[in-house]
């Protein structure tokens, strides 16, 4: 006897209209919890300063993102070898008259040691964690995390510590021994989530054309997929199917974002394996990622926002290139670097594109870009440098 | 010394396989797993319906499988625990794509937990997952920056094209070439200053991870408490 179940035919939408969470699906509040536990006395509830912008989250919720009067947590990663990443960020803020701190009382998360070897625990990292916070409230200025495995681990830091009142009373007495005390961001805030906020005043700084470019954008595994409430998720991108971050920027500057199969994967980094099991990290990026980006979309660019999917989708491609004999070459930037450059920045100055692998040339010449007199321009730099020993390149150089 | 040290200590057995051990360590270890505060907001239960799997990029490329180790915690699997912490653990890229787990669980978690136990209990597995990254773990230590940019020499990335030796070569001038001022650094990713650094070494003092590195690495424990110690001294902090 058939089994009457009802069958939804071929090209039949299951879902009209924007993504909207029901009430009862929404994650639990770990912004309402940590309000309670300063009311309790339990830590101090660092403020978002103002001015600051709500951003829709997955949670149906908001986010507050300060716009200035950040204390920037540099990442470890970027700061190390793609450095053009955190400088463009320090740009952006300057460009936008916006003020930062850029601190020397600060640690990296040290997440990348946490994941890949086990040589740390629960409370080294709650520790870690909440040292660098209160070193941000200190300062005055709020944390703004430019790395997505610092800010996903925190926001795994945040919710154990909301968790588990032992843990607490433990970091607590570490930072006594130290001066000082238990400090937890009223949110914890990914440069992205800045950029995103900002995306508008960027767009109308543009000084490029960029509607010629078309970019496929490779979302980080710790932004969206560790403790996920309050990622952003944005109505009006991708109908609030996936997280807005960079793919919401490079709309808003007029650029082309294309689609493709394997969106959700992650970038093969893997944190030991990208050092000492290259193997899999260079196989992962190629086969899985720039091989479906090329095929299915061809684009000028990929777009990401952190450290460890940079360093492996674009540092993967050489040796793919001499191993298959095609030429596998998408240019990997931050969309910090390519805003920074939409607006106007110099290509090596600011954005220090020079540290990448992957051919970017010939997107900086659909940009209309001039590379060669950049390059001749930045190379004039190292040589006065060169000359000067214990003589740095300005804010002022660098326009 | 616990038993599973001295044991796991010992050469591996026959075919690479981890040598003979009582099943009461066995479960011991897997106690130490379910007693981490982390569990049980890692574990509701496996549908074994595979989404985990579909997402690991370890999964693809390794013989490795986070419904197997949401399964094997799940059934309180001894023999199976043990073994994966024998071995398997050690694929995970931690990338935490399995927490689209339609039961919430979160099998990178669990690994994360694992690996501490494995590191914690010398385990001969972890020992040899982590030979030639010490330097690293000596690094993030020691300096509170995990990358410096000294890293990239073209000899241990020869892989990463003309770029790793252009990086090399050029290193002093390129990083003085950088408009922020705390970029400046080679040896470290950005400056940290002596006193942040100080604090850094105090707690990996006061949580027991010098304990752990020593049960891995006797040479590297040695290394890093003589650069701590000396420190946290200068800086007046005791050390009892
Ligand atoms: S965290 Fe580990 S188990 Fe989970 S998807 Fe990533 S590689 Fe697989
Ligand atoms: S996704 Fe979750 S429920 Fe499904 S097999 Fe994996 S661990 Fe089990």
């Amino acid at each position: 006897m058939p089994i009457n179940l009802p069958v939804i035919q071929p090209g039949t939408q299951a879902r009209k209209g924007p993504f909207a969470r029901r009430p009862e699906d929404a994650a639990e509040s770990l912004r309402e919890r940590t309000l309670e536990l300063a009311e309790r006395g339990e830590w101090i509830v660092q403020r978002v300063p103002e001015p600051h912008l709500e951003v829709p989250t997955r949670s149906s919720g908001v986010k507050r993102v300060p716009l200035g009067h950040t204390w920037h947590h540099k990442s470890c990663g970027q700061c190390g070898h793609i450095p053009g990443y955190s400088t463009a960020i320090f740009w952006l803020h300057r460009k936008l008259g916006l003020e930062y701190e850029d601190p020397r009382d600060q640690t990296s998360c040290t997440a990348w040691n946490y994941y890949a070897s086990a040589t740390a625990n629960q409370a080294a990292q709650a520790a870690v964690a909440l040292r660098n916070f209160a070193a941000a409230h200190q300062s005055g200025y709020y944390p703004l995390i430019h790395c997505a495995t610092s800010y996903g681990h925190y926001k795994e830091v945040r919710a154990e510590m909301v968790h588990h009142k032992a843990l607490r009373d433990q970091v607590r007495e570490i930072l006594k021994k130290m001066g000082k005390p238990l400090v937890m961001p009223e949110e914890i805030v990914h440069y992205s989530e800045w950029i995103y906020a900002v995306r508008h005043e960027i767009a109308k700084r543009k000084v490029v054309d960029l509607s010629g470019i078309t970019a496929t954008v490779h979302p980080a595994c710790h932004y969206y997929k560790l403790v996920q409430e309050d990622a952003i998720y944005d109505p009006d991108v991708y109908g609030g199917h996936r997280t807005a971050i960079v793919t919401g920027v490079a709309q808003a500057l007029g650029v082309t974002v294309g689609d493709y199969s394997t969106w959700f994967d992650c970038c093969g980094f893997g944190f030991r394996h990208i050092l000492v099991q290259r193997d899999f990290s260079r196989s992962f990026a190629v086969q899985q990622k720039i091989e479906a980006m090329r095929d299915e979309v061809n684009p000028d660019v990929t777009l990401t926002h952190d450290t460890g999917c940079v360093t492996t989708l674009d540092k993967s491609q050489f040796a793919a290139q001499a191993h298959t004999g095609v030429k596998a070459a998408i240019p990997v930037l931050s969309e910090a670097q390519f805003c920074a450059l939409a607006m106007g920045a110099h290509p090596y100055r600011v954005c220090q594109l020079h540290w990448h692998a992957a051919d970017y040339r010939p997107l900086l010449e659909k940009m209309g870009i001039d590379w060669r007199e950049r390059w001749r321009e930045f190379e004039d730099d190292v040589a006065r440098l060169k000359a000067n020993p214990g003589t740095y390149l300005t804010w002022d150089d660098a326009g | 010394m616990p038993l599973a040290e001295s044991l796991a200590r010992e050469a591996p057995g026959p075919g690479g396989k981890p040598a003979e051990v009582p099943y009461a360590e066995k479960e011991r270890l897997f106690a130490a797993v379910k007693a981490d505060l982390r569990f049980e907001d890692y574990l509701y239960g496996c549908y074994e319906c595979g989404i985990c799997v579909a997402v690991c990029p370890s999964a693809r490329f390794y013989d490795f499988s986070p419904r197997r180790i949401a399964q094997a915690v799940a059934r309180e699997d001894v023999e199976l625990v043990w073994e994966q912490m024998n071995g398997e653990i050690w694929e995970c890229s931690q990338c935490f794509s399995c927490l689209r787990c339609p039961r919430k669980n979160n099998p990178g978690g669990i690994v994360t937990i694992m690996r501490e136990v494995a590191v914690r209990n010398g385990l001969h597995s972890a020992q040899q997952a982590l030979e030639g990254y010490s330097r690293i773990i000596y690094k993030i230590m020691s300096t509170g920056t995990q990358v410096s940019p000294d890293m990239i020499r073209p000899e241990a990335f020869p892989d990463w094209g003309p770029t790793a030796r252009e990086t090399a070569e050029n290193l002093e001038v390129w990083r003085r070439a950088m408009p922020p001022e705390t970029m400046h650094t080679t040896s470290t990713s950005w400056e940290v200053d002596d006193k942040t650094l100080t604090e850094l070494y105090l707690i990996w003092h006061l949580t027991g991870v010098l304990d752990m590195i020593r049960t891995l690495d006797e040479s590297l424990h040695m290394i890093l408490v003589d650069v701590m110690e000396e420190k946290l001294e200068e800086a007046g902090y005791p050390l009892s």
